[in-house]
């Protein structure tokens, strides 16, 4: 089971933050993150690239958005 | 589905335009680097509003019309367009009465800092210092868990209040246009000397507006989040734009003949270097906290959010009482309550930093 940030309806940089600090604490594994803006998808999905992550997959749902980020 | 802007390449390529343009924009009538100056536009739209009767600030800048309604045209064709709210309006209109506030003290915003600093301007760098020690206090606070809550997706009505608003000013500019020598057409106040009563025609200011509205609304072009990024997550995405920003104004300016460089005489400047840096030092820290600069506030006011809507207000109407309670600086200095306004802003944005803060995860 894949630990999840839900961080819909956060301004910046706090999506970005707290996927930052659950990669911190997880070191690797599947994280899911959701976010509502294109903005912080492109931030949560730069910021984990950053760390090494992989972006897994990013599904659209009425205008959310569902990043799934593997870290190995 | 990739978005070009998004990419270094892209938020590269806007920070060259939005450079070039601006200096092109004083080269046809904006006033000493000021090509482009959300804060100071935003004041000038305020006296053309009569919030404030400062005689020589007063005009309807269309850059800040066109920043808002290209960035909503670009959010609707980009399917980006997202109304939301609720996320701590008070508090985010109050973060935008002392982001100005600051910015009068230093006389400009992010943007114009860059600007000046383009020009040759050299009091700007302590402005920019300031700009950057503000937003590193922000940083301390985001460390601690400060959050303003979230928004809630709501009516598409909601996102295009402010749209609808810089739309309805467009209006009124059409309505009631400069008349020459005249200080009021219609409702609509105009400078008659001044930096309010220098501008390039309204037509090219309004279509520079709508272009950088697009570009920076797909590419989230934003100068608080370029050093908040460094600060926070050592990230030099953003901050490539700003540097691509500089670099390009300050070509144009070369080529154009507007740079000179000093600290003494430069247009719409003071050189006490104090109150440069500790009015950025505010405003800094106010735009961190409310999570964007003055121009990412307009974008993000017409891609739907209402919460920078309610910023962008406090920023005019901070205007208002900057020019009426005689806070903001002129050429000759700071105003004579300019100080105790900064250190008022510094103390109310502590209060907001410290106390909203969510319990540690």
């Amino acid at each position: 089971m894949s630990e999840i940030v839900d961080a819909r309806g956060l301004s910046c940089p706090q999506p970005v933050l707290d996927t930052l600090a659950k990669i911190a604490a997880m070191g690797s594994g599947e994280l899911e993150v959701l976010v509502d803006t294109e903005a912080s998808k492109e931030n949560v999905a730069r910021a984990a690239q950053g760390k090494g992550w992989k972006v897994e997959s990013i599904t659209e749902d009425g205008g959310e958005y569902r990043l799934k980020l593997l870290g190995s | 589905m990739t978005n070009f802007f998004a990419s270094r390449k892209g938020i590269i390529s806007v920070g060259l335009v939005i450079g070039a343009l601006a200096a092109l924009l004083q080269y046809l009538g904006n006033p000493g680097n000021m090509g482009i100056c959300v804060a100071c536009f935003e004041r000038d739209i305020a006296g053309a509003v009569g919030l404030h009767r400062a005689g020589v600030v007063q005009y309807m800048r269309p850059e800040i019309i066109g920043f808002v309604l290209g960035s909503l045209g670009a959010a609707l064709v980009g399917k980006d367009f997202r109304p939301r709210a609720g996320s701590a309006p008070i508090v985010r209109f109050v973060l935008g009465v002392f982001a100005m506030i600051g910015a009068l003290v230093f006389l400009g915003c992010p943007w114009r800092a860059i600007l000046r600093l383009a020009g040759g301007d050299l009091n700007a760098l302590l402005g920019l210092a300031g700009l950057i020690v503000g937003i590193g206090i922000g940083t301390l606070f985001f460390r601690q868990g400060y959050n303003l809550g979230r928004s809630q997706k709501t009516y598409a009505s909601v996102g295009l209040i402010m749209p609808l608003v810089m739309a309805g000013f467009l209006v009124l500019m059409f309505l009631y246009p400069q008349v020459a020598e005249e200080p009021k057409s219609g409702v609509l106040f105009y400078s008659l000397k001044g930096p309010g009563a220098m501008h390039a025609p309204l037509i090219i200011s309004l279509a520079v507006g709508l272009l950088v509205g697009i570009l920076a609304q797909r590419s989230r072009f934003c100068t608080m989040g370029a050093f908040r990024d460094l600060i926070l997550f050592k990230q030099v995405h953003l901050l490539s734009g700003v540097v691509a920003l500089l670099v390009a104004a300050f070509a144009v300016n070369l080529v154009l003949g507007q740079f000179n460089m000093g600290f003494a005489g430069q247009p719409v400047a003071h050189t006490q270097g104090l109150w440069n840096f500790m009015g950025m030092v505010l405003a800094g820290l106010c735009f961190a906290l409310a999570g964007g600069c003055p121009g990412r506030q307009l974008f993000m006011a017409g891609e739907g959010d209402g919460d920078a809507a309610v910023f962008v207000l406090g920023m005019i109407v901070g205007a208002g009482f900057a020019h009426n309670f005689g806070l903001a600086s002129s050429p000759k200095g700071v105003g004579p309550h300019g100080i105790a306004a900064v250190f008022i802003g510094l103390a109310v944005c502590l209060f907001i930093g410290f106390t909203m803060r969510k319990k540690a995860a």
